[in-house]
């Protein structure tokens, strides 16, 4: 191999130039001639049975081409949308979801009506002529009612609301622990429902070609081949003549990952009206139908000794599913597995219950699971040190898995692949300069400044992953990653890879390792991803912070195979034997005699050629799928230092601090940036963001960018960030995940600052997200 | 009924019959192709559609195309001149001020107008004069650095007045 020279290097990005000059190509930036535009007509109410449709007056209206109701999609797509059993064994009831309601509209924004004209302002005009008689039902809105026996249902001809409820282990694990116990401390724990807002809202452009059933769509997803996978199977096409490009994608945060109805009604109305459609979603309709994170709250018990030994812990969690099952919403019960966090425990007994709401389904948003988990186990822990006067570092510290213990089998049978917890903590404790921040914390109290402290020593499972594990996610199909690179006879490279990117920068980082891996200019190789017209068979997309540990072990690998091709070409025309050639800065010579060598550039014209060794093909090209062996495990150590007006209830962050550990790194200024956004994310949770429904009418109060609030940059602080690097034994790269990272840490160090600050109230715990207006009613309240 | 409007846009003259409803972002995109503004809410919350109307950063979202008779526009596409980036552009490709990238259109136009109006900005003016564009990948650390080391490379208080006109309104 070439000696390492862009692994590592802070290599400028290369898909920037064009989407800093406006030439970037996003879904809407997409047409062809004769595209019609479709607007998507949607039930206002949460809870309705529709009664008839009248699509009269709309079909008369300017522009108009058609209009289409749910019997007019009967045989244009078959089945419901996928519902996998993934991540629970047993589902109790999934309601059928097909792409468009026809008599029982179940969330405020569930399609009953397509409209399909000219101009997108004529098909939106037309859309509001679409009369629709709805006969408004009781919302189901309230998981913790929706779960009791008896509960208004979510679907009319439903047995109840549970999707699921099984435990991952029974109550027994953790009786020994708890009998333990000199101390107990329970809590319930809210993560509220959050809508992710990617920038780019979705769409999708359709082309249905009849003469030869050829479907081509372009749109903004994290998983193009997934998407062609379910929609070629619903609309009964041959999957290898459905093409689905997604070119430059405006974030996705897990929102983009699973197929929505849009991404079957709108190729099915283009092979119905036989020509080009397009729907570009507005804000609107992102907020309110956007598949939701999190939606979820925990009853948690910690059992523990005066010493701050942690024993054991019970976790249930109560997760709202929505309206339907999303393919992903289940991989969220993760949480549960991973509730033990970065401690050693005797016991976790955890189970959890799914439950169905007349809401717009949950499915995974940046992090999926683990920032649920590294809240939960981060809060408790912090109430554990607080109710026997305790430091946080201190009970930390105390119950870490150490380094010489891993790999690690946790409560669940997970191995932790690898950490060294106290070192990224030691090192984020001295950026933040903890002691003095706690001086200063005892000075301000007497001055009535109610500063806080708040640690996140947080760990994650990612890459997925292991087909073992995986498979059932899949519905059998391991989500292992393929990649393949050809080199053409100029010695240039073309990569493909089955992973997606929406901002993570893979074009750069996954050239980097092809480029050294290759000894060649980063210039020459090109990455292709988005397009499932040409490339890899299948793939996996980019999610879950799985694309380098998994799609970038597979590059390297298929690199590796060329490069073997190549010595053996090297060898012949150096006339040397195999094992005496060296692969050096690109260029193989016979050991011995640096003076007598073959560029690799040379070396890949000859494989075009003639008087190819005896038995060698021509070309220059390799295939390589990666199964990983396990998940990988990044970890770091998060100081987040608030301040809290006591007479408005505003949070201010005053410092954060971010030491990270995701293995070796490729490029650090795309780590950086990862983690920068994570955390930001992660802020956006515990302070602003949420989704609020009326109860009473289901009703989303937070439609808008207006409402629902995302973090401006004059409500981030600047950043501090820092990697500590303990490679993974999981692969060849040594490398982790980092995508998600920053999320999954900083909801608990938010709120683990904030609560800190408001002890001398006699508040332990607070809730997200921590509002100004929630903040002062909590002060109020505990000061009577 | 249809409205005739004529506009300079990025230094060239465009006449066209648009509705009185279209609004000027639709007007970029779709009839003069100009894609690279992009449209990221319904409510003028975050910022993706700025460009500059006559210097100044407007949310083209918030203007009708018939509103724009007469008036010079810059947009995203007409920042490079002659193949050199815009030092704006530059220092958001040198300090990773962008990830997923659909944003960051607004966001250098924004920044455009903010250092026109302020050449030596602080970070806290920086932060203030942002407030009106979402970023959902960076949070915004390294948008604030691109701006500070825009500011340097622009020359800061040294760009005298006129110059500094004739940087960001686009015309030849």
């Amino acid at each position: 191999m070439a000696v390492s020279q862009l692994i590592g290097a802070r290599v400028q990005r290369r898909e920037d130039p064009r989407l800093i000059t406006g030439h970037g190509h996003f879904t809407d930036d997409f047409t062809r001639v004769g595209v019609a535009h479709v607007a998507f007509v949607r039930s206002p109410h949460a809870h309705a049975l529709i009664k008839k449709i009248d699509v009269t007056a709309a079909s008369k209206a300017d522009g108009v081409a058609a209009v289409y109701t749910a019997r007019d999609f009967k045989g244009q797509l078959a089945g419901t949308l996928p519902a996998l059993p993934v991540f629970v064994a047993v589902k109790k009831y999934v309601p059928e979801h097909f792409p468009i309601a026809e008599r029982e509209a179940c969330y405020q924004g569930e399609i009953v009506a397509v409209v399909v004209a000219e101009t997108k302002a004529q098909a939106a005009d037309a859309a509001e002529l679409v009369d629709v008689e709805y006969q408004p039902i009781a919302a189901v809105m309230n998981v913790e009612k929706a779960a009791q026996p008896g509960s208004n249902k979510t679907h009319s001809d439903g047995p109840d609301n549970i999707c699921w409820d099984l435990p991952f282990t029974g109550d027994e694990v953790s009786e020994a622990a708890f009998k333990a116990a000199e101390v107990v401390v329970k809590e319930r724990i809210h993560q509220q429902r959050l809508t992710p807002t990617p920038m780019e809202t979705r769409g999708v452009l359709a082309d249905y070609e009849a003469y030869d059933k050829r479907l081509t769509m372009w749109m903004s997803t994290q998983n193009p081949h997934f998407i062609r996978l379910f929609v070629s199977g619903a609309m009964g096409l041959q999957e290898s003549l459905v093409r689905v490009i997604s070119a430059d994608v405006g974030g996705g945060f897990g929102s983009k990952i699973s197929p929505y109805p849009e991404d079957y009604l709108v190729p099915a109305v283009s092979r119905l009206l036989e020509r080009p459609v397009k729907w570009i979603e507005s804000r609107t309709e992102s907020v309110q139908n956007a598949y939701a994170g999190r939606g979820q709250y925990y009853d948690v018990e910690v059992a523990a000794k005066k010493d701050g030994t942690l024993l054991g812990m019970r976790v249930t969690q109560y997760l709202d599913v929505g309206a339907y099952c999303a393919p992903f919403s289940a991989f969220q019960t993760v949480a549960c597995l991973m509730a033990g966090g970065a401690y050693k425990w005797q016991g976790i007994s955890s189970r959890t219950v799914g439950v169905l709401t007349n809401k717009v389904p949950t499915d995974p948003y940046r992090g999926a699971g683990r920032p649920e988990a590294t809240h939960l186990v981060e809060r408790m822990v912090d109430l554990v040190a607080h109710e026997i006067g305790m430091d946080p570092v201190a009970i930390r510290r105390k119950n870490f898995i150490q380094p010489k213990e891993f790999p690690f089998t946790q409560n669940f049978g997970l191995v932790v692949d690898s950490g060294d917890y106290e070192k990224t903590l030691n090192r984020a404790l001295e950026l933040a300069g903890y002691d003095q921040l706690r001086k200063q914390q005892t000075e301000g109290r007497k001055h009535g400044k109610y500063m806080g402290i708040g640690l996140s020593t947080w760990i994650e499972l990612c890459g997925f992953g292991p087909s073992s594990a995986t498979a059932p996610a899949t519905g059998g199909i391991a989500l292992s990653e393929a990649a393949q690179v050809r080199v053409m006879p100029t010695g240039s490279v073309i990569v493909y890879t089955g992973t997606h990117a929406h901002g993570q920068g893979h074009e750069t980082t996954f050239s980097q390792i092809v480029a050294d891996t290759l000894g060649v200019p980063m210039e020459s190789v090109d990455l292709r991803h988005g397009d499932t017209g040409e490339g890899t068979a299948m793939g996996y997309g980019t999610a879950g912070s799985r694309s380098l540990s998994v799609g970038g072990v597979a590059i390297s690998r298929a690199s590796g195979k060329v490069v073997d091709k190549a010595r053996k070409l090297a060898a012949h025309i150096l006339e040397a034997a195999e094992e005496d050639i060296v692969f050096d800065q690109g260029k193989f010579h016979v050991k011995g005699s640096p003076d007598k060598s073959k560029t690799f550039g040379e070396v890949a014209f000859a494989a075009y050629g003639a008087g190819l060794p005896e038995g060698m093909e021509q070309g220059l090209e390799a295939v390589a799928y990666f199964d990983p062996p396990n998940l990988v495990w990044p970890f770091g150590a998060h100081v987040c230092v608030v301040e809290v007006d006591p007479e408005t209830g505003a949070v201010e962050i005053q410092k954060y601090v971010a030491v990270d550990d995701c293995g070796n790194i490729i490029n650090p200024t795309i780590v950086e940036g990862q983690i920068h956004g994570g955390v930001t994310q992660g802020i956006g949770q515990a302070l602003f963001e949420e989704m609020i429904y009326d109860e009473e009418s289901g009703q989303l109060k937070t439609g808008t960018l207006i409402d629902y609030s995302v973090p401006t940059a004059n409500e981030i602080p600047n950043l501090i960030t820092d990697n500590t690097v303990t490679p993974s034994p999981t692969n060849e790269l040594g490398v982790k995940g980092i995508g998600e990272a920053g999320t999954i840490a900083a909801s608990a160090a938010v709120i683990n600052a904030i609560s800190d600050a408001l002890t001398p109230f006699g508040i332990k715990h607070v809730d997200m997200p921590a509002s100004p207006n929630r903040l002062w009613a909590q002060i109020k309240e505990a000061r009577k | 009924m249809k409205h005739k409007v004529a506009t300079t846009v990025n230094g060239r003259r465009h006449e066209h019959e648009v509705e009185p409803r279209l609004l000027l972002v639709h007007h970029l995109r779709d009839n003069l192709g100009l894609t690279g503004t992009h449209i990221g809410c319904d409510t003028s919350q975050c910022g993706a559609c700025t460009i500059l109307v006559d210097g100044q950063a407007v949310k083209s979202c918030t203007m009708f195309a018939v509103q724009a008779e007469g008036r010079s526009l810059t947009t995203i596409e007409g920042m490079a001149k002659d193949g050199q980036l815009h030092p704006i552009q530059q220092a958001f490709w040198d300090e990773h001020g962008l990830q997923c990238g659909y944003c960051t259109p607004g966001f250098i136009m924004a920044a455009a107008y903010l250092l026109a109006q302020n050449p030596n900005p602080t970070e806290d003016e920086i932060r203030k004069g942002l407030e009106g564009n979402l970023c959902r990948c960076t949070g915004y650390v390294n948008i604030v650095k691109a701006v500070q080391t825009a500011a340097k490379t622009m020359g800061g208080a040294k760009v005298p007045a006129d110059k500094r006109a004739a940087m960001t309104s686009g015309g030849e």
